[in-house]
C-alpha cells in the first residue's frame, strides 16, 4: 500500500525496499544453497557425520541470506523492531531446539 | 458408473445410519436453502459482497469474527453438552464409544481455535484501531484475508461432522493414535488441513497487530501511554508471532507422515511419537497464553472505566503482560511431566511453571487496588470484571498444584485437570470476552444491550458454572480420568456426576438467554445518543461516534496521555477550550477487494482435495491460490482518498443524529 502522497494512513516512514539487483542475487543464492545439500545427500557424496554438518552450515547461510536480501536487516531505521524481534527469535529457536534434545534425550534411554 | 457414484457417495462421503447425524444434515441443507431464498428473495446477494465478504474494514471483520465465534461456541456447546448427557449416564450408551471420543475431540479444537480465537481476532478489529487513533490497521488487505482463511478453515474442519467422519483423536492429535495406523479415516486429515488454513490466518493477523500497534498510534501516543488493552494485544500478538510456526510445522509434518509414508512420529521405522508431544505444547502453551492475555486487557479497561479511576500500576500491568507472553515459551514441559523425562528436566519446568504464576498475580492485585475506593458502577462488563476475578484465582491455584510435578502424577489427565482448564479458560477467557463484548458492543453497533436479560444471563452463567465444575475437581481425586464415555456404577461417580451435568445445562440456559438478549436488544433498539455510551469512557474510542464512521477519525487525534479522552472531559469541564479544529484534509484508505475472498475458497478447495486424495481437485485449487497471489501483485489500484466534502457531509450527519 501507499502512493508517494500517504497523509492521513500512518504510511510516513517509507524504508528502502531494496533493488531488483539485491532480489535477484538472494533469489539465486537461496536456490544454490538449497541444491547443493539435495546434491550432496542424493549422490551419497560424504560420510553421515560431515554430511549432517554441511546441511547444517547450508542452513545458517541460507537464513542469513533470507535475512539480508529480503528482509533488510541492514537499512532498518531508529526503533529496530526487526532485530528486536529477531533475538527474540533466535531465543526461541534455541529453546526448541536444545530443549527438546535436552527433554528427549532422557526418553530415548527409558 | 451413476451407481457406483451413489454408493460412493452414501458409504463413503457423507456419514450415513446415525440418527443424530442424520437430523444435522437435514437441518444444515434446510438451513442453507433458507440462506439461499432470503438473499434472493431480499436481494441482498449485491449487499452481501460489496458490504462484507470483500470489505477491508477492520470494524465491519471484527464483526464477522465475532457472528462467526458464536456460532462455533453454539456447535462447541451443543457438543459439551452431549458429553455431559453421556456421562451422567454411562451405562445408557446415549453415545457409544467412537462416537462420545469424537465429538470430545472436535468439541475441543472447536472451543479453543475456532471459538476463543476468533472471538480474540473480533474484539482485536473492533477495538485497537479505535484505541489508538488508527484509520484501520497496517495491512487491512492482509486482514480480510486472515479472516477468510480462519472461516473457511473453520469450515473445513466442521463439515467432517457430516461428509467425511470427525477427526475423534483429542484436541491436539497425540500420535501414534492421530497416525494412519491409528486413525485411517479421513477426520484426522480434516483436522490438519482446518487447523493449517485458518492457522495461516491466525499468523498473518498476529503480524499485522503487532505492526499496527507498533507504527499507526496516532500523533504522540508513547508506548507507555496506550491503553492497557492495546498492549495486551500487542503481547498476545508477539505470542502468536512466534508460536504459531510451531504449530504449522508440526502439524505439516504430522501430514507428511499420513500422506506421503514418512516417520517423524510412528512407532517404527526410526520415528518418535514422543516428539509430537514435545513439539505440539511448544505451541499449546504459549497458545493458552494468548487468549488470556486479552482478556487482562478488557479487564484492565474496563476496571478502571467503572471505577472512574486511573489504572493502578500501569508499568506494572505492562510488565507483568510482556513477561507472561516472554515466559509462556519456556513451561511447556508441564504437560507432560509423566513421560518420564527424568527428575531434572521435571524439576526445571515446574520452577518456571510457578514462575509464571507471579505476573499474573500481580496483575489480580493491580485490579483489586484499582477498585479500592473507586466509585464502582455496577454494569455488565463489570459483573464479568467481578467474577472473573476469584474464579481466576482458584484455577490459578490449582494450576500451581498441577505444575508440582510429582503430584501431577495423581493429577495429570483426571478430572482435576479438566476442571483446572474449564475454569482458566470458561472463568478467564470466555468470561473476558464477554465483558468485552458487552463493553464495546454500543461501539460496535450505536446500541447497549438489554440489562436485565444480561444479568440473568451473568448469574446463569456463574452458577452454571460452579455447579458443573467444582465436583469435576472432586471426581478427578477419585480417580477419575478424562476420554472415557463408561464407568462403573460402583465407583460412585455417578452423583456429582449428575451434578455437574446440571450445572453444564444451567450455562446452556445461559447462553440462550444472551441470544434472546441480543434479539430483544434489536427489537427494542435504543439508540446510543453519544459516542461515549458509558459516560465513564476514557480511551479515544469513545471520542468518536458509535457506529465509528468508515475512516474513523475525521481528523487524527492527538496524545498526551493514557487516558486521552478522560482528560480531555476534565479539560472541558474545568472550562478549558479544546484546540481550534485543525482543517479536514483527503483520508487516504483501502479499496475493498475480492481476492481474499475467493483466494480462501480456493485454499477450501486444495484443502478438501487434500483431505480426499483426490489430486483433480488439490491440484487447480494450489492453481486458484497461486493465481489470486498475482492477480494481487499487480494490482495497483488498492487505495483512493474520501474527498473533504465527503467526510464533512459524514460528520454533519453524525452530528444531527445527536
Ligand atoms: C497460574 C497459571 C497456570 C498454571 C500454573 C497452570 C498449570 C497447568 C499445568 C501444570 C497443566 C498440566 C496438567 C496436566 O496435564 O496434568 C495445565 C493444563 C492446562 N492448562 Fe493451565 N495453568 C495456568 C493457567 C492456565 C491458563 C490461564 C489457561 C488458559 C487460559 C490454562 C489452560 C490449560 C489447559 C487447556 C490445560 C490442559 C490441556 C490438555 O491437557 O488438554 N492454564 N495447566
Ligand atoms: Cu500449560
Amino acid at each position: 500500500m501507499g502512493g508517494p502522497n500517504t497523509h492521513g494512513h500512518g504510511h510516513d516512514e517509507h524504508e528502502s525496499h531494496g533493488s531488483l539487483k539485491s532480489y535477484v542475487i538472494g533469489f539465486v543464492l537461496s536456490i544454490v544453497l538449497t541444491i547443493l545439500p539435495l546434491v550432496v545427500v542424493l549422490n551419497d557424496m560424504m560420510d553421515r557425520t560431515p554430511t549432517l554438518i554441511f546441511i547444517m552450515i547450508m542452513a545458517i547461510l541460507q537464513f542469513l541470506v533470507q535475512l539480508f536480501f529480503f528482509m533488510h536487516l541492514r537499512e532498518e531505521k531508529k526503533p529496530r523492531f526487526n532485530v528486536m524481534a529477531l533475538i527474540f527469535g533466535v531465543v526461541i529457536l534455541i529453546t526448541i531446539i536444545a530443549g527438546s534434545i535436552w527433554i528427549m534425550t532422557y526418553n530415548s534411554v527409558g | 458408473m451413476l451407481k457406483e457414484f451413489w454408493d460412493f457417495l452414501m458409504n463413503d462421503f457423507f456419514i450415513t445410519g446415525d440418527p443424530l447425524i442424520l437430523g444435522a444434515q437435514v437441518s444444515i441443507g434446510l438451513s442453507m436453502v433458507a440462506i439461499v431464498i432470503a438473499l434472493s428473495y431480499f436481494k441482498k446477494w449485491r449487499w452481501l459482497w460489496t458490504e462484507w465478504l470483500t470489505t477491508v474494514d477492520h470494524k465491519k471483520i471484527g464483526i464477522m469474527y465475532v457472528i462467526a465465534a458464536l456460532l462455533m461456541l453454539f456447535r462447541g456447546g451443543v457438543d459439551a453438552l452431549l458429553i455431559r448427557t453421556q456421562l451422567a449416564m454411562p451405562q445408557l450408551e446415549f453415545l457409544h464409544a467412537g462416537h462420545y471420543n469424537a465429538i470430545f475431540t472436535t468439541h475441543g479444537v472447536i472451543m479453543i481455535l475456532f471459538m476463543a480465537m476468533p472471538l480474540m481476532f473480533g474484539l482485536f478489529n473492533i477495538v485497537v484501531p479505535l484505541q489508538i487513533g488508527a484509520r484501520d490497521v497496517a495491512f487491512p488487505y492482509l486482514n480480510s484475508l486472515s479472516f477468510w482463511l480462519f472461516f473457511f478453515g473453520a469450515m473445513l474442519f466442521n463439515v467432517s461432522f457430516v461428509i467425511g467422519g470427525s477427526p475423534d483423536a483429542g484436541w491436539l492429535a497425540y500420535p501414534p493414535l492421530s497416525e494412519l495406523s491409528g486413525s485411517p479415516g479421513l477426520g484426522q486429515d480434516f483436522y490438519i488441513w482446518g487447523i493449517q488454513i485458518s492457522g495461516i490466518g491466525s499468523l498473518a493477523s498476529g503480524i499485522n497487530f503487532v505492526v499496527t500497534i507498533l507504527k499507526m498510534r496516532a500523533p504522540g501516543m508513547k508506548l507507555m501511554q496506550m491503553p492497557m488493552f492495546t498492549w495486551s494485544v500487542l503481547s498476545s500478538s508477539i505470542t502468536i508471532m512466534f508460536a504459531f510456526p510451531i504449530l504449522t510445522v508440526t502439524l505439516f509434518l504430522l501430514f507428511i507422515d499420513r500422506y506421503l509414508g514418512a516417520h517423524f512420529f510412528t512407532l517404527d521405522g526410526g520415528g518418535n511419537p514422543m516428539m509430537y508431544i514435545n513439539l505440539i505444547w511448544m505451541w499449546g502453551h504459549p497458545e493458552v497464553y494468548i487468549v488470556i492475555l486479552p482478556a487482562f486487557g478488557v479487564f484492565s479497561d474496563v476496571v478502571s472505566a467503572f471505577s472512574k479511576k486511573k489504572l493502578f500500576g500501569y508499568k506494572s500491568m505492562v510488565f507483568a503482560l510482556m513477561s507472561i507472553s516472554f515466559f509462556s515459551f519456556f513451561t511447556w514441559l508441564h504437560h507432560f511431566f509423566t513421560m518420564g523425562s527424568g527428575a531434572d528436566v521435571n524439576a526445571f519446568f515446574a520452577v518456571t511453571t510457578m514462575l509464571i504464576a507471579i505476573p499474573t498475580g500481580v496483575k489480580v492485585f493491580n485490579w483489586l487496588f484499582t477498585m479500592f475506593r473507586g466509585r464502582i458502577t455496577f454494569s455488565q462488563p463489570m459483573l464479568w470484571t467481578i467474577a472473573f476475578i476469584p474464579c481466576f484465582v482458584v484455577g490459578g491455584m490449582t494450576g500451581v498444584m498441577l505444575s508440582v510435578a510429582p503430584a501431577d502424577f495423581q493429577f495429570h489427565n483426571s478430572y482435576f485437570l479438566i476442571a483446572h482448564f474449564h475454569q482458566v479458560l470458561i472463568g478467564g477467557v470466555v468470561f473476558g470476552y464477554f465483558a468485552g463484548l458487552y463493553y464495546w458492543w454500543p461501539k460496535m453497533f450505536g446500541f447497549k444491550l438489554h440489562d436485565g436479560l444480561g444479568k440473568w444471563a451473568f448469574w446463569l452463567w456463574n452458577i452454571g458454572f460452579y455447579v458443573c465444575f467444582m465436583p469435576q475437581y472432586a471426581l478427578g481425586l477419585m480417580g477419575m480420568t478424562r476420554r472415557f464415555n463408561e464407568y462403573n456404577f460402583d465407583l460412585g461417580w455417578q452423583p456429582l456426576n449428575i451434578v455437574s451435568t446440571v450445572g453444564a445445562f444451567i450455562m446452556g440456559l445461559a447462553f440462550i438467554f444472551q441470544v434472546w438478549q441480543i434479539a430483544h436488544s434489536i427489537k427494542f433498539l435504543k439508540k446510543e445518543k453519544s459516542g461515549d455510551a458509558w459516560g465513564d469512557g476514557r480511551t479515544l474510542e469513545w471520542s468518536i461516534p458509535s457506529p465509528a464512521p468508515m475512516y474513523n477519525f475525521a481528523r487524527l487525534p492527538e496524545v498526551s496521555s493514557s487516558d486521552e479522552w478522560w482528560e480531555e472531559k476534565q479539560r472541558r469541564a474545568n472550562g478549558i477550550k479544546p484546540k481550534p479544529l485543525a482543517p479536514l484534509e483527503p483520508i487516504h484508505m483501502p479499496k475493498n477487494s475480492g481476492i481474499p475472498f475467493i483466494m480462501s475458497v480456493f485454499f477450501f478447495i486444495a484443502g478438501f482435495g487434500f483431505v480426499w486424495h483426490w489430486t483433480w481437485m488439490l491440484v487447480p485449487g494450489l492453481i486458484g491460490v497461486a493465481v489470486c497471489m498475482f492477480a494481487r501483485s499487480f494490482d495497483y489500484d488498492t487505495d483512493y482518498y474520501i474527498p473533504v466534502d465527503e467526510i464533512e457531509r459524514t460528520e454533519a450527519a453524525l452530528k444531527g443524529g445527536h
